[in-house]
């Protein structure tokens, strides 16, 4: 039954991971007076760059090549890990959330990469900012983690999922709330959504993802906006499983709230970037040091 | 057999070096006797050692030694013999690297002396982790620093060398020191100097003392920080082959040194495993935020060797904090990945300054603003070069991850166990907290040496030029990729070779649990991380499918419409930098010299960064200017009257009698 409902998750993430873009586009519109795109656009964009050809800047050489391939695989296996509700991904053994983290940490160290291997100032200076806001969500994914582990005595995702949210002495529920907060600001800025960047801005200058990836066509730009997907869907399934009290129980019933949570965020995401500007690039960081404040708080509400 | 294996290792090498030293010519010879003999003292060595960790036990040799309190006492138990593998793959590697790194010297340097340095360094370093009494020791330390101490000075008609050189050869000794002060201390009553003969101390205060010795003895060596300042000049200096060797394993006999002493010293105490913990994790943090603001490659790995033992400290501060709180798993957990990590970074940073050599080696420079597009012109040593990158940042499936891994097992198990709840928990989360900084800004330091150096289009006329190097150099890197990725995919096997060092220094039943459990862990992560490669190449193999029969094109990269796109324009490591150190610019201090005319129609404008070391110039320049002003006050005891020198005695003679009288 685990293992079922855990091969229906990833099932579910490969499939439907591209309708969060597509919601958040929604959102944007409804809220500006839009009718806006269809919902399943970006699945439309998927399919005709799959048809594309593809143009190769003459700079690059196999670094560009294994960018776009190596992301969309490590993101994969990191879906693998990630719990559904609380239940464990396919992957699930103690210090798991390492690996994931870790995982993710070599997808953008080959799109940033990817990105150097073009020699384009704006690429260049989108990498400089990726790795730049990364050393600090890094570290509150990890320190959040640990106030997790910390609270729950468990060092394994699905582990700590399903203790989180059940009879537990001291009550966690504050814990996972100001923890979810904290997820929510690295959601933000690791899936390069506003207030942190903003993917439909038309100058180069001010983006980060999307100027990364300039120069990718075809096929590539298929996987890495697949990739970003489902990035994105890995993220909020990490924050619907904290924000939402609910654990029956029954595997299938839990998945399928932290489904409905996953879409769920989808939606706040549009709604933020609805109500939000841009921040300027140098307050990002400072963002970022409230996620990691949030997180600190959470970790003295388990010291009281 | 173990110690006739090891004797004769340690023959070989000195016997090399003997040769070598009296070869004349232009150094082909010298580079040929170097290469043979290192290589065949090495094969011997990881034999002896080999056979240890796999039948465990000890094999020792104890000759009766005519100086004063010494004995000729070498031993090989786990935890020498994994030092002694660790340090002969690096230099047999090292040696077949330098026969074509070298070749640019040849009858210009005295090739001879420098191979028969660099035989004495791999042997002294062998007796290092060999022997077991402390006169003894502290020769083979001895020998050490100073044969080092000549390589580095390699190239001594550079004033930077020399100043390099002399600076490292004080901190040197400024370590020695406090280790003559160890030793007398542990001799104690005996007034024996074999290791099995120590008095362990009694008190805590004492055995406080001995500990606080051993760190900074041994870290001024190992490049603890603010111990450290020798580091990031005498890496650079030395030829890179010798740099490879410094970083990889002669750092790493620190870290020996602190295992094998405070396994002596007695039970740790609970500060003990704190003091290392917060060296380990201010040398790694402060480590790589100076090596993102270097300019100079190898300048740059040197602080990472900085960062690097600060992880391994880190290791060492879990498990001695595991020990003294009486937590088997975590004190297995730390021991076994600090040690690994020492394995681990001695492939990927001797991989590393590989490259650096032979970037420098093909294009004349070491300053990555100058470099850019090597990946096209020397894509051998970018593929080595990009492996040991990944690999350094922790990334899987490469083998930095397996050994940071299992620090992060630790630490995230003792944060669940005491459920944040007293001290040990607060131990756990300054590592984790600490690696997971440490690992995000070691990648932002990567992305930019591999992405400055070897991608986009070359910055100048020096990265034009550049050529691939010669075939032993490519070799040498070559086998080190290919640990890397061995070592990172077959996780469980790289456990195994701790798990006797472990076994040894913590109890065998214990540590097998622990080691049997970590190994189920990392067959998790081998699966995965299978699973990942098998993914992207499942991935490579769709989009040529895809791409077959459609066009695909080559064109230029697009630069927003600008017309005249230079390769000027491409993003420099400073500046992709520079968001990060602005950052930590309290801590970092970088400085700006910046030349813009204020005029109407400016046409010449000039900005550069530098960033000092601040522990050089505020810690250490007025310590010893302040020790130079005592001891000019000093001074004026001895001026060379022999009158005086005569007034000295008969006072002292007067003195010795009142005392003896009364």
């Amino acid at each position: 039954m685990n293992i079922m409902t855990s091969i229906i998750h990833m099932f579910l993430a490969l499939v439907l991971s591209p309708l969060l873009l597509g919601i958040i586009n929604r959102v944007k519109a409804v809220f500006a007076g839009r009718r806006g795109q269809p919902l399943a656009q970006p699945y439309y964009d998927i399919i005709k760059l799959l048809k594309k050809g593809a143009v190769y800047s003459s700079t690059s050489g196999w670094v560009f090549r294994l960018g776009p391939v190596t992301g969309l695989a490590s993101v994969m296996v990191a879906i693998m890990i990630c719990p559904a509700g609380g239940h464990g991904g396919l992957f699930s053994f103690a210090g798991d959330f390492i690996f994931m983290a870790y995982a993710l940490g070599l997808m953008r160290f080959v799109t940033v990469l990817a990105a150097m291997d073009t020699g384009s100032a704006f690429e260049g200076m989108g990498a400089s900012r990726e790795v730049q806001f990364a050393v600090i969500a890094e570290l509150v994914l990890l320190t959040g983690l640990a106030v997790l582990a910390a609270g729950t005595r468990e060092v394994s995702l699905a582990a700590i999922y399903s203790k989180l949210w059940t009879a537990s002495i001291p009550p966690l529920g504050p814990v996972a709330v100001l923890i979810a907060f904290a997820f929510l600001i690295v959601l933000l800025t690791e899936n390069a959504r506003i207030p942190v960047d903003d993917p439909n801005t038309h100058l180069e200058l001010t983006m980060i993802h999307e100027v990364m990836v300039l120069d990718h066509g075809g096929p590539d730009l298929a996987f890495i906006q697949y990739g970003a997907a489902l990035k994105l869907w890995l993220f909020a399934a990490l924050l619907s499983g904290l924000a939402i009290p609910l654990r029956t129980g029954q595997p299938m019933t839990d998945m399928a709230v932290n489904v409905a949570g996953i879409l769920v965020t989808a939606i706040i995401v549009g709604m933020i970037e609805s109500a939000m500007a841009r921040l300027r690039l140098l307050h990002v960081p400072q963002m970022l040091v409230v996620a990691l404040s949030v997180t600190v708080a959470a970790l003295l509400w388990i010291l009281r | 057999m173990t110690m006739v294996l090891m004797l004769t290792s340690l023959a070989v090498l000195l016997f090399g070096g003997a040769v070598c030293a009296f070869t004349k010519g232009s150094g082909r010879g010298a580079s040929i006797m170097g290469v043979v003999t290192s290589v065949t003292g090495a094969i011997l060595a990881i034999g002896a050692a080999g056979t240890i960790l796999w039948t465990g036990g000890e094999s020792s040799l104890r000759v009766p030694w005519q100086v004063p309190f010494g004995s000729f006492y070498i031993a090989v138990d786990p935890l020498s013999a994994f030092f002694i593998m660790t340090i002969s793959i690096i230099c047999a590697l090292a040696a077949v690297y330098g026969t074509a790194y070298l070749d640019a010297y040849r009858g210009k340097k005295n090739l001879g002396a420098l191979w028969c340095f660099f035989n004495l360094l791999f042997a002294s370093m062998l007796l290092v982790v060999l022997s077991r009494n402390g006169i003894l020791f502290l020769i083979a330390w001895e020998g050490m620093s100073i044969s080092s101490f000549f390589l580095v000075m390699f190239e001594h008609e550079k004033a930077e060398v020399r100043e390099a050189g002399w600076v490292y050869l004080i901190a040197a000794h400024i370590g020695q020191a406090f280790l003559m002060f160890l030793f007398i201390l542990l001799a104690g009553q005996n007034a024996n100097l074999d290791f099995d003969k120590f008095t362990t101390p009694v008190g805590a205060a004492a055995a406080g003392t001995a500990f606080l010795l051993t760190v900074v003895g041994f870290g001024a060596k190992a490049g603890f920080i603010p111990m450290h300042v020798w580091l990031p000049d005498a890496h650079p200096a030395a030829p890179s082959h010798v740099s490879a060797v410094m970083s990889g394993v002669m750092i790493k006999t620190g870290i020996y040194g602190i295992v094998r002493i405070v396994s002596l010293i007695g039970a740790p105490a609970q500060w003990w495993g704190w003091t290392l913990l917060i060296t380990g994790a201010v040398s790694g943090i402060i480590g790589v935020l100076f090596a993102l603001a270097q300019h100079d490659i190898k300048r740059l790995l040197a602080y990472h060797s900085v960062e690097n033992i600060g992880i391994i400290c880190l290791g060492l501060g879990l498990w001695l904090l595991g020990v003294s709180i009486n937590n088997p798993v975590l004190a297995a957990l730390g021991l076994m990945g600090g040690l690994l990590h020492v394995l681990n970074h001695a492939v990927f940073k001797s991989l590393l300054f590989f490259g650096a050599g032979a970037v420098a080696h093909a294009t004349g420079t070491r300053n990555m603003d100058l470099l850019g597009g090597l990946q096209k012109r020397m894509p051998q040593t970018a593929m080595a070069f990009a492996i040991g990158a990944a690999a350094i940042c922790g990334l899987p499936p490469l083998n930095g991850f397996v050994s940071e891994f299992l620090i992060y097992l630790g630490a995230f198990g003792i944060v669940a166990k005491a459920g944040a709840l007293g001290s040990p928990a607060a131990g756990g989360l300054i590592a984790l907290a600490a690696l997971g900084m440490i690992g995000g800004l070691a990648a932002a330091c990567f992305a930019k040496v591999f992405g400055i150096v070897f991608l986009g289009e070359p910055r100048s006329e020096h990265a034009v030029k550049a050529h691939e190097a010669p075939a032993p150099m490519v070799l040498a890197m070559s086998v080190l990729a290919g640990l890397c990725v061995i070592l990172g995919l077959a996780g469980p096997l790289a456990v195994r070779l701790v798990t006797p060092v472990a076994g040894q220094l913590l109890g065998n039943i214990q540590v097998s649990e622990t080691s049997a459990m970590a190994q189920g862990l990392l067959l998790k992560i081998s699966l995965a991380c299978g699973s990942l490669i098998a993914l992207a190449a499942f991935f490579w193999w769709l989009r040529s499918m895809l791409l077959s029969g459609r066009t695909v094109a080559a064109g230029p990269t697009w630069d927003c419409g600008y017309s005249a796109p230079t390769s000027r324009m491409q993003y420099t490591a400073s500046s992709f930098a520079w968001p990060v150190i602005l950052m930590f610019q309290w801590l970092v201090r970088p400085r700006l010299h910046a030349r813009i005319r204020k005029e109407f129609f400016p046409h010449y404008a000039e900005l550069s960064s530098h960033t000092d070391d601040p522990f050089r110039q505020g810690l250490f320049a007025p310590l010893f200017k302040w020790a130079e002003v005592l001891a000019r006050r000093v001074h004026g005891l001895q001026e060379g009257r022999n009158q005086l020198y005569v007034l000295y005695i008969a006072i002292t003679i007067l003195v010795l009698l009142l005392v003896k009288v009364r």
